[in-house]
């Protein structure tokens, strides 16, 4: 049962994922990377990370989606197309990455993978202390360095979208 | 009951690591082609947003698999996920400003970021 639901999933991840990078409307494009994202979340959530999971819906799908959404609206009309790809362009792009694509799987399928079975389940109470531990298994200098980043983020975010008066 | 839930191995029934790492490789290259094809600004970004979301399924994974005990991938998805939110917040920050200079979001009318 869930080898087919995990089947479903995964044809739905790429139908959509081909479809967001091919389509040339733009609005219909990024409402496709919102069917793989929540497709990934729903990945998450069968290998029960729940956290994880919920994170992944509410920034991504929730959060990134409307910025997409709404810096469209700012700056193209949404009903015009994009231009169409040139023939040539999209050949040699499609030999490059079924080239690559193709190198990829070889090394994945030709090293063997040692799988654990184990019935952990991480609750968000485990994640808060390694998120904040500082022994071993503890995480606290990327979290810090990710808060100064996002701190970063924001004050360059404001800097660049204010206008300067003349 | 308690056993049964005890017992459940949490790893997707059925499906092996590798089934899962190809699902993300196809993914990452589907990002890769719509990188390389696509001419405009923001379907760029939707493209990398791809090859990140992959990334993040890889260390997942991975995590899940091979070291269950452990938090790395699930702590690293959290941080990918924060890095790509600040990295599409000051993208299209960027992308706007440029819009109201030259009134364009093509690659081929961007020929100089000063101004």
């Amino acid at each position: 049962m869930e080898r087919v639901f995990f089947y479903f999933i995964a044809v739905a991840i790429i139908v959509f994922a081909f479809m967001a990078v091919t389509n040339r409307n733009m609005m219909r494009s990024i409402i496709y990377l919102l069917f793989v994202l929540i497709g990934v979340s729903s990945i998450y959530f069968m290998i029960e990370y729940n956290f994880l999971g919920a994170v992944q819906l509410t920034v991504y799908a929730g959060g990134i989606i409307i910025l997409y959404i709404n810096s469209i609206m700012l700056i193209e009309k949404i009903g015009t197309p994009m231009e169409k790809v040139k023939t040539v362009r999209k050949v040699v792009a499609g030999i490059i990455s079924v080239f690559g694509l193709a190198l990829t799987l070889f090394a994945i399928y030709s090293y063997p993978f040692q799988t654990v079975k184990s019935g952990n389940v991480t609750t968000v109470s485990q994640i808060g202390q390694a998120l904040l531990g500082y022994g071993n298994n503890g995480y606290v200098l990327p979290f810090e360095v990710i808060s100064i980043l996002l701190l970063a983020a924001m004050v360059g975010a404001i800097m660049i979208a204010k206008t300067e008066k003349k | 009951m308690q056993k049964q839930k005890k017992n459940r191995c949490i790893m997707i029934n059925g499906v092996s690591i590798y089934e899962i790492l190809t699902l993300t490789s196809i993914m990452f290259f589907i990002g890769v082609y719509g990188f390389f094809t696509r001419k405009n600004l923001i379907a760029m970004l939707v493209s990398v947003e791809l090859i990140l979301n992959s990334a993040a399924v890889n260390f997942v994974i991975i995590n899940k698999y091979m070291f269950p005990g452990k938090l790395g991938g699930d702590i690293f998805s959290i941080f990918i996920i924060a890095v790509a939110a600040a990295e599409t917040a000051l993208a299209l920050a960027i992308i706007i400003n440029l819009y109201r200079l030259i009134m364009s979001v093509k690659t081929k009318d961007l020929e100089t970021m000063k101004y």
